[in-house]
């Protein structure tokens, strides 16, 4: 009997405001524990939260980013379970009246893994959304020996909860839909997500059911990853546990499971037989908020996505597809081209560029892109300069290396090599008499008929020159003056 | 005449004239303290040495320059105690100081000494205190009223000129009315609840206890305000609430809700706030019948929504980051268990334990849903009163000030001492309660107050009423025999 899986996905995502959700203290990773607390974040006696607005705007614009719809009015409530890492021992949440609902993440071709790309089921499948809520990140427990570490540090940070519909039918579109998701945050600039930081993490919902059944079979929650591909070998390896399972005709009940990257299986963390009641209720610290007006704002600030951008790349620019794709995906690669490409003529020689010279560089000294020693406006200068027939093709690889390796501009590359073609007409005009005169074998050769004679001569004005004539207007003036004779 | 019988205004020209010190004034308060209260039992802590210091280094020309105000134990005084009565917080030291502790020391004031209350101000008497209960100065075999029972008696007993409460569901009011001082309930949002510790958040309200309606005004007028850190704090102006006193009240209409006259009050205080009223007719005020249809659900829906709010805020003591913990647990949940077993008091658990039902899944819609409706249309009892008339006028509590352990094991009949108080927290309003006659009992007089409950920031009007009948009584002057 086959077997169909069912995934769905609930992926937490820390948005990178300033401060935190509810009180002044700044987000920041990595610093010393407890360094960033207050009364507030720590659930002090007498402590009260207030909203940090910008997280609002960022979760509201990651709605309108993903299609959502957003609620007129934002409202909090509290969920309450007792747990060391949460302060106030009840969490500040969203439950009936999420800021965003419905929307959904396309996914396209390059968001799955590579081994995938050419076996895609559903090309262009977008994965709906359930909600988009904003909550209050926990604190970060850190258990030794004989006790537990509490660091606040993380406690308040703003956090938003995407859930997507169980619509996501194998461990692969869940790599692609994490990894769209994960760029079009990106994109937006509400998040890093950055898994290995924890800025972005993700539970999964995880079911099989025979072919044919209609109903879902029993909902198997994993946790603990810390890689979109560790989501997608904890979701094969469920997969494929839950089938044996079924066709050993053994019963599956709810229940959690904890991803053991390390061994590459999951374990039993807990069964639902002691499922929690919040017991949510409104937060009457937080007074609900009227979203027209910081919907509005954010609705002017709407950044342009990776799959805008690839369009157009292809549509204006006469990219590959698959060029557009590898520009667009990256942020950084994206903004490093667009900047490149700004006041270009030709973007697609920029994009050239980037894809061929500048990749292979940066990969070669194992160097990101925010971090590259040829800034934007400098490969767009250098690009400009080659199409304008100033320095050759072959010039231009000779000053990109020593751009790459020192930081300097083209511009002073070209002038330190004395590269720079002659396109003085009265000197280039002066070297062409003096070959003519020099060559009447040759001349009387092409005006005879043997055109490609004038190749010699061109040959004999570049070296003349040191090569610094430009190529173009030497051909113009010889072929001008052989006929002129 | 002793410093310390001196109101709060009266102290003040008396450190504004130079005739004495602020450190005097301290001095002379720590003596009456220390004569008194050990029959009173009002203050849980007190700070002579940081008081001092302080008092050395006041400025007598700001509003309250120079003055000890004494705090609630339920609101954060930086580097005091902070324990809201309870066993779960003895030991915790504030690390900051609440807003309204904030703007007290703007407007000069020394805050001294931390009052006794019922644990997280959960009570009427302030018997459920941890620590003692206090003791009513007029009769120390009678409760003093609560939750803000210590505050009211150390300023009845002239061991403070003025200090802070908290009043949730007449926290404020019903001890100051069975001490016979002012106190003022200012509106939902008039004051920063950023570092009162929260009991419901929806209904607690800080204010002050005074000797005298104008004391209680300039109490008001240094703690008002919008506060950045309250989201539930209220950017409406803050007047002068001086400013009006004295002014003629003629012509002004007070309600008489027929809902809070109806029998099961106590006939001296029914007698008492009858004669209240007259005297307000006399002084130019017309009488109105009002009536306030949903006062017969206010009790119950109060106690749902307060317990339910308070079952989440209470969370927080776990013995985890601070405050007690109990030794001895083999796990995590065992550690919440038992400390919490341990820290909290007999009536604290009862509530949690009320608002954690009201708010469990497949009862929230019943009593949780349910109550924040009847509270709705129990505010809009109020609109429809102040369209007619300016304000309402009522006993703030059925009965004079009973024994101690009298009501101890009858928490119901204890619930119904907030009767007339309830209301203005469900509806936001500002009220106040004045000293307004006494009721005779074992040879001793019992203080009875009078109510009056004002519009959301009508504070100014509430006070010029309020004083207008104070300032042609004689009760205000009346101190008990200490």
């Amino acid at each position: 009997m086959r077997y169909l899986p069912t995934v769905g996905l609930e992926v937490h995502v820390q948005l990178k405001t300033r401060s935190k959700m509810f009180c002044a203290c700044p987000v920041e990773f990595g610093a010393e524990p407890n360094a960033h607390t207050c009364p507030v974040c720590l659930g002090l006696p007498g402590a009260l939260p207030v909203m940090n607005l910008e997280a609002l705007r960022m979760t509201a614009l990651s709605g309108l980013l993903l299609g959502c719809d957003i609620a007129p009015v934002c409202k909090f409530d509290r969920k309450n379970y007792f747990y060391p890492d949460m302060p106030k021992n009840y969490q500040i949440s969203q439950y009936d009246m999420p800021l965003c609902a419905g929307g959904g993440v396309p996914l396209h071709d390059m968001a799955y893994p590579k081994d995938a790309q050419k076996n895609i089921t559903h090309p262009d499948k977008v994965v709906r959304l359930v909600r988009i809520h904003l909550e209050e990140d926990v604190a970060k427990s850190f258990h030794f020996e004989t006790s537990t570490g509490i660091d606040f540090n993380r406690a308040g940070t703003p956090l938003m909860e995407i859930v997507s519909e169980p619509e996501i039918d194998s461990p692969e579109e869940a790599f692609a839909y994490l990894t769209a998701l994960k760029q079009i945050l990106i994109h937006g600039g509400v998040s890093d997500a950055d898994m290995e930081k924890g800025q972005l993490r993700c539970d999964c919902n995880v079911s099989v059911r025979p072919e044919g059944q209609k109903e879902f079979g029993a909902k198997i929650e994993i946790k603990n990853m810390n890689s979109i591909s560790g989501v997608r070998r904890a979701l094969a390896y469920e997969i494929a546990r839950q089938i044996d399972a079924c066709e050993r005709g053994e019963a599956l009940r709810q229940e959690t499971r904890r991803w053991d990257d390390a061994s590459g299986q999951t374990w039993l963390m807990r069964t639902k037989e002691y499922a929690h009641d919040y017991r949510y209720f409104p937060d009457p610290d937080l007074l609900p908020v009227k979203t027209d007006v910081l919907v509005g704002a954010v609705r002017g600030r709407l950044p342009e996505l990776p799959a805008a951008r690839r369009a157009r790349y292809v549509a204006d620019y006469g990219v590959s597809p698959y060029d557009a794709g590898v520009l667009a995906n990256d942020i950084g690669l994206s903004s490093y081209f667009e900047a490149a490409s700004k006041d270009s003529a030709k973007p697609k020689s920029v994009a050239n560029w980037v894809l061929n010279d500048l990749l292979s560089a940066l990969g070669a000294s194992s160097g990101a892109i925010e971090a590259c020693p040829v800034s934007p406006e400098s490969l767009g200068k250098l690009v400009a300069v080659i199409e304008r027939g100033e320095i050759s093709g072959k010039q231009g690889k000779e000053v990109f290396a020593e751009m790459f390796a020192t930081g300097k501009p083209p511009q002073t590359i070209i002038a330190e090599k004395g590269m720079k073609q002659e396109s003085d007409t009265g000197a280039i005009e002066a070297l062409c008499d003096q070959v003519i005169e020099a060559n009447p074998k040759v001349v009387a050769d092409y005006r005879a008929g043997k055109v490609s004679s004038i190749n010699f001569l061109k040959g004999q004005v570049m070296k003349l020159s040191q090569g610094k004539a430009n190529p173009g207007m030497v051909g113009e003036v010889l072929a001008r003056k052989l006929a002129d004779l | 005449m002793e410093l310390t019988s001196l109101s709060l205004s009266e102290v003040r020209e008396e450190l504004r004239a130079k005739n004495v010190s602020p450190l005097e004034v301290l001095q002379a308060l720590e003596e009456r303290i220390a004569r008194v209260d050990p029959a009173i039992r009002g203050y849980v802590a007190r700070d002579f040495e940081s008081a001092a210091a302080q008092a050395k280094n006041a400025d007598v020309s700001l509003p309250l320059g120079g003055i000890p105000i004494a705090i609630k134990d339920v609101i954060n005084v930086l580097g005091e105690p902070c324990a809201c009565a309870s066993k779960i917080l003895r030991g915790y030291r504030s690390p900051y100081d609440a807003t309204v502790v904030k703007k007290l020391r703007a407007a000069g004031a020394i805050p001294y000494g931390r009052t006794n209350m019922d644990e997280f101000a959960m009570g009427s008497s302030t018997e459920n205190s941890s620590i003692s209960p206090t003791y009513n100065p007029w009769d120390t075999s009678r409760i003093p009223g609560g939750s803000s029972g210590g505050s009211a008696a150390v300023v009845a007993a002239d061991e403070a000129f003025a200090a802070l409460g908290s009043d949730t569901g007449g926290s404020i009011r019903q001890p100051a009315a069975l001490c016979g001082c002012a106190g003022l309930k200012p509106s939902y949002g008039r004051v920063s609840r950023f570092g009162l510790v929260a009991f419901a958040s929806s209904l607690d309200q800080i204010g002050p206890f005074t000797k005298t309606v104008r004391d209680s005004a300039l109490m008001l007028n240094a703690i008002s305000g919008l506060d950045t850190q309250d989201s539930t704090s209220l950017d409406e102006p803050v007047p002068d609430y001086a400013a009006t006193l004295g002014q003629d009240i003629k012509g002004l209409r007070l309600g008489m809700p027929k809902e809070y006259f109806v029998g099961g009050i106590d006939p001296r205080v029914d007698e008492t706030v009858r004669a209240a009223i007259r005297h307000y007719e006399s002084l130019g005020a017309e009488i109105v019948e009002v009536s306030l249809p949903h006062t017969g659900h206010a009790v119950g829906v109060y106690y749902i929504i307060a317990t339910a709010e308070a079952s989440a805020n209470l969370a927080r003591f776990d013995g985890v980051r601070y405050g007690h913990r109990a030794a001895g647990a083999a796990n995590l949940l065992e550690q919440y268990g038992k400390t919490r077993e341990e820290g909290f008091g007999a009536e604290v658990k009862r509530r949690i334990i009320l608002g954690t039902y009201v708010l469990s899944s497949g009862y929230y819609d019943a009593y949780y849903l349910r109550a924040q409706k009847v509270r709705t249309l129990i505010r809009r009892d109020f609109t429809t009163a102040f369209d007619k008339v300016d304000a309402i006028v009522c006993p703030t509590s059925p009965e004079p000030a009973f024994k101690i352990g009298e009501r101890s094991d009858d928490p119901l009949r204890m619930y119904l001492a907030d009767i007339f108080t309830i209301a203005a927290n469900l509806a936001g309003i500002c009220g106040i309660s004045i000293p307004c006659g006494f009721a005779q009992a074992d040879g001793k007089a019992l203080p009875i107050g009078l109510q009056l409950l004002g519009k959301p920031f009508d504070e100014a009007r509430l006070l010029k009423l309020a004083h207008a009948y104070e300032q042609s009584t004689p009760w205000h002057k009346q101190k008990p025999v200490l």
